[in-house]
């Protein structure tokens, strides 16, 4: 028998609340596939399965809190018998719309039952103002069942509010961020990187694509900071209990700030491998659904370091707080013309100041100069940027 | 396409990606990105949303005249005035 366990969701979320079961007892899974959404601060994050296997047993119930490691749910697997008496199916609703959490907050606000809202949000989901509509029509047709008593487990859960909810993202990055200050000894680097290679290359890259397809720098950075970590492992990875590991591949969590307020670095994987317009294509659609509040566990547990490109908010250079259990934080400041010398000639250049923030415990600061000098020189070669990395 | 009808479909493109937006509190004649906490990809999906309502691609080279909400509004009515080309409608 496997046990399900809520899977760590990254390290300022240690909790979630249990709003569907996408599985019934019986029912094989594989490895990937989404078999619950568990609500947090930031987020509803599909949780994938990392088993292949048969649902036994769904342990949690709906609008059960659980913290990270609880079992959620048994999976026997394959080729395990089933148990000799079975069992009634316990605690497994039909799989629920996904809704936004602003639309969720409404729906309880206004007792509207979520399954009987049509929604015409991403994939479907339920916004806000697909619940506002169902309230105009009558309420009788709407109105929310009976929540399940409490169990034992748990006290009675009732839905949090948006000041609830921005509160506690707050407290979960404040955590977060103030164990990052407490436990990694941080050094800070910064070059400034001519860009203009970059920037003709993009422009012309982009008169060829229609506008649903053109690249923002934002990939060529990204990109270029997954080919250069290749060389510098000590900057990809992660350090648990005294020991770095380094990772396989540069899962790069993009830091995205939301409207409502708050902040989530959610990961892009495999970057390096990855040519730009397919990095273009899946940036969007993360962005997309981390605005619509629906990410996947993976992509909040699996970032093996982080970039952070405020140069859109004006600024010139961001000093970042690197994200734990990772070791590193690539920094991106905002474009602006300078003067540059090149060859004895003093021109203008467009330049952009980039960063690094790194774990003293695993990599110094010669390392680290290396490691920016060769992400400056990525980006005097876009061409190279552009498919997959030969090898 | 008139301009009040021009201009209501910018605000929608606009308050599609930042529904927080007060379009009765925007300046016209300033600067939209110093007014709306939009990025380089809201940018980008509000210039997607354009093509979607008014049928018209517009090249990145184009991105530096539409600067204010008066500015767009202004390209839009020049663009006019070649062919449309509804992307919700097929071809007879």
């Amino acid at each position: 028998m496997i046990e399900f366990k809520l899977p760590s969701l990254g390290s300022d979320m240690d909790e979630g609340t249990l709003v569907a079961w996408h599985v019934a007892p019986g029912q094989a899974v594989k490895k990937g596939d989404v078999i619950a959404v568990v609500d947090t601060t930031k987020a509803a994050i599909d949780v994938e399965c990392w088993h292949d296997g048969v649902v036994d047993r769904l342990v949690t119930q709906i609008g059960e809190k659980i913290p990270v490691g609880t079992v959620m749910a048994l999976l026997r697997a394959p080729g395990e018998a089933a148990a000799a008496s079975p069992e009634a199916p316990q605690g497994a609703a039909p799989a629920r719309q996904r809704a936004t959490p602003a639309a969720r907050q409404r729906a309880v606000e206004l007792g509207i039952d979520l399954a009987r809202v049509v929604g015409t949000g991403e994939a479907g989901a339920i916004t806000r103002d697909d619940v506002e509509h169902a309230a105009a029509r009558a309420p009788a047709d709407l109105t929310t069942k009976p929540v399940p008593a409490p169990t034992p487990k748990g006290p009675p859960v009732t839905a949090p509010t948006m000041a609830d909810r921005a509160t506690e993202m707050r407290k979960s990055i404040a955590a977060a961020m103030s164990r990052s200050k407490r436990e990694i000894p941080h050094y800070y680097l910064s070059e400034t990187v001519p860009m203009r290679h970059a920037l003709d290359w993009l422009r012309g890259a982009n008169a060829e694509r229609p506008v649903t397809a053109r690249l923002l720098p934002a990939v060529l950075l990204l990109k270029a900071v997954a080919l250069t970590v290749r060389d510098f492992p000590e900057m990809n990875g992660l350090y648990v209990d005294g020991v770095f590991r380094p990772a396989s591949a540069a899962h790069i969590g993009v830091a995205i700030s939301l409207r409502q307020g708050g902040l989530v670095a959610p990961a892009l994987h495999d970057v390096g491998s990855k040519p730009l317009d397919e990095l273009m294509r899946e940036l969007a659609d993360l962005v997309k659904r981390c605005r619509a509040g629906s990410l996947r566990s993976s992509e909040m547990s699996d970032p093996t370091m982080t970039v952070t490109n405020l140069g859109d908010e004006g600024v010139e250079s961001v000093f970042g707080v690197i994200y734990p259990p990772q070791v590193a934080l690539v920094g991106f400041g905002r474009v602006a013309d300078r003067p540059w010398v090149d060859d004895s000639a003093v021109v203008t250049m467009p330049v952009l100041c980039a960063t690094l923030a790194a774990d003293h415990r695993v990599s110094d600061g010669h390392r680290g100069a290396m490691f920016l000098a060769r992400l400056r020189d990525r980006l005097q070669a876009p061409d190279e940027l552009q498919g997959e990395r030969r090898e | 396409m008139n301009e009040s009808d021009i201009r209501a479909g910018v605000i929608a493109a606009i308050q599609a990606i930042a529904p927080e937006v007060d379009a009765r509190a925007l300046d016209p004649a300033r600067r939209l990105r110093d007014q709306v906490d939009l990025d380089s990809m809201d940018w980008l999906n509000v210039i997607v949303g354009l093509r979607e309502h008014f049928g018209i691609e517009i090249p990145e080279a184009d991105y530096a005249q539409l600067a204010t909400l008066d500015a767009i509004t202004g390209y839009l009515r020049g663009r006019q005035r070649e062919r449309w080309v509804d992307p919700r409608q097929t071809e007879a």
